[in-house]
């Protein structure tokens, strides 16, 4: 149920975000969501791809410091208090979050959230129990 | 195998210098130093008007120690005497030229006669013999073949020892690795950062050092740190040794680590060492730190008369466990030349290689900038970041971020600010490696 996010060490230049973007697109991998996490001085790029085999060797191979992470997707009603419910589960569980992030997808009322959890196993087991809707990759890439 | 092994346990005869006992080395020393400061008195313009205005004549040398009377020779008389006004030897008896690569100003001309060559290469051969290689190495000397002393220098050495040299000079580091791979060398000659750079390009290139045929890095020609050696010795499963010389005084050659690892050897039956204070110029004792002087006693074409040679090091007390009688001084990682000055405080590049190779996984892959912000200095130290570094947590990244500059602090006393960069950012060099930009004099 765990998904794949490739992690990038961006610095903090002008072109930097484009370029990894570029060498994404012009191989013909869709970026499923994105998501950026900055400082003063440098930028870690998080990305979805359905490929991440394909894009992780294509990014390495242009000198990209890149990570492979184990993240959870999660699907929620797009509507207010969705996101509020998943919290308040998380929090008396105790499972610690190292950041989120979320988007909609095309489908009609669906959110997705992307959790970076320490023990992402233990949380799926969890969120699984409170039927939450965990989703595989089957789902996330899902048009 | 066995073979192998029984010719290491030898002595290389080149090497019976090394082991000579003291009387005998001093008494040597002493004779070549009173025949030299007579041939430059007598045929250099510049040693004679220098020994004359201190009232000083070749006849008065009656010990070693006093070689302490004889005026210094600097980097700036060979520039001032460019090309050929150090020359002790009419060209008809001079039969090599080499030349600084002189990056400010005019480059420094050095020459040599067949004499010198030999005793050149004889240094080499001691070099490498130290070094643990004898005749069945397969040499590939990476250092740049030309005016630089490098190449040739340890190319006429490694065949002397027998050796087999493959004369392959700098650069294309893939060539390098595919005749690495094809000719089965074991040992490689180059500067410690161009094969730090050969080492990340295997890796690329997917080839294991370790599993190939080099045991032994001739490393020299810049500065490095024991730090930058755990490095090396650690990626690539060789031995890394420090070797010295500089083109003033012959080349490479000068001194060279033995086994040992634990100091380098200076070669002192041709090369006399003292240690003085740089700004007092007073002698100092074996065992305290100083500016390295050194006196060349066999060169005939252009004898070096108590040349300053900007680098910081001591001659250490004490015999070496190799039973080599000649003394050694300290490894060599900064010349007094290559000192910053930021905010008052006095910092040596080396210093910030220690402190950021000391950072778990961080790669010798940094620069110094320094820049000027309101009219005070402003240094910045950029490191790169690589796979085994970078964490999807800005938390580990600002960490890492912070253990760098705690690490620099505690070295240098001062705060200075670290910037990560991407992979492959800074520029990789095939030769020296230039490790500060200097931006503070531009706009």
């Amino acid at each position: 149920m765990k998904i794949k996010q490739l992690s990038l060490f961006i610095e903090n230049r002008t072109g930097a975000l484009s370029e990894p973007c570029r060498i994404l697109s012009e191989a013909g991998i869709n970026i499923v969501t994105l998501c950026l996490a900055d400082t003063q001085n440098f930028g870690i790029m998080r990305l979805i791809v359905k490929e991440w085999q394909k894009a992780e060797k294509l990014l390495s191979a242009r000198d990209y410091a890149v990570k492979t992470t184990d993240v959870v997707a999660i699907e929620i009603d797009d509507r207010p208090g969705g996101l509020a419910k998943i919290l308040m589960i998380l929090e008396k569980s105790g499972l610690n979050v190292e950041y989120m992030y979320a988007f909609t997808s095309g489908k009609n009322g669906r959110a997705v959230l992307v959790f970076r959890f320490e023990k992402p196993d233990e949380a799926i087991k969890i969120l699984s129990a409170k039927g939450i809707n965990v989703l595989g990759e089957a789902h996330i890439f899902e048009k | 195998m066995q073979t192998v092994n029984k010719q290491k346990a030898e002595v290389n005869p080149a090497s019976a210098a090394d082991f000579l006992p003291e009387d005998k080395l001093r008494e040597l020393q002493l004779d070549r130093l009173e025949k030299i400061v007579l041939r430059s008195y007598e045929r250099t313009v510049l040693y004679k008007k220098r020994m004359n205005g201190k009232g000083i004549h070749p006849g008065d040398l009656k010990s070693l120690d006093d070689i302490r009377h004889l005026p210094f020779t600097v980097k700036n008389d060979l520039r001032d005497t460019y090309p050929f006004g150090l020359f002790a030897s009419p060209m008809s008896e001079i039969v090599r030229l080499h030349a600084s690569s002189g990056t400010t100003g005019k480059p420094i001309v050095v020459a040599y006669t067949q004499e010198d060559l030999d005793v050149w290469t004889d240094s080499m051969v001691r070099t490498f013999a130290a070094c643990g290689l004898h005749s069945g190495d397969i040499i590939q000397n990476a250092y740049g073949y030309g005016l630089f002393t490098g190449g040739l220098g340890a190319h006429y050495g490694a065949e002397k020892l027998g050796a087999t040299v493959i004369p392959i000079s700098g650069g294309n580091t893939d060539r390098q690795l595919m005749i690495m791979q094809d000719f089965g060398t074991t040992a490689f000659c180059s500067t410690p950062s161009y094969f730090t750079f050969m080492i990340e390009r295997a890796a690329e290139m997917k080839i294991d050092i370790r599993k190939l045929h080099l045991r032994t890095g001739i490393f020299g020609a810049e500065p490095w740190t024991e730090e930058m050696r755990n490095h090396i010795e650690k990626a690539s499963g060789i031995k890394a040794y420090d070797i010295y010389g500089l083109s003033e005084i012959t080349g490479p050659g000068v001194g060279s680590e033995c086994e040992k690892q634990d100091g380098l050897h200076i070669f002192e039956d041709y090369f006399y060492p003292e240690i003085i204070d740089p700004v007092t110029e007073k002698a100092l004792p074996d065992g305290t730190e100083g500016e390295l002087v050194l006196t060349t006693l066999c060169k005939q074409a252009m004898p070096m008369i108590r040349y300053r040679t900007r680098d910081i090091t001591m001659i250490m007390p004490g015999k070496c466990k190799c039973g080599r009688n000649i003394r050694r001084i300290r490894k060599i990682n900064r010349r007094s030349d290559d000192m910053l000055i930021i905010r008052g405080v006095n910092i040596f590049p080396s210093q910030i290689e220690s402190a950021i190779l000391a950072v778990e996984g961080i790669l010798p892959h940094y620069q110094i900038v320094l820049t000027k912000e309101k009219g005070l200095d402003n240094i910045e130290v950029q490191v790169e970041i690589t796979e085994k570094v970078f964490s999807d947590k800005v938390g580990a990244m600002e960490e890492l971020q912070s253990k760098l500059v705690q690490a620099l602090e505690n070295v240098t006393s001062i705060r200075i600010g670290v910037r990560l960069v991407a992979h492959q950012t800074i520029k990789r060099s095939e030769g020296k490696a230039k490790r500060v930009i200097d931006l503070r004099n531009k706009n």
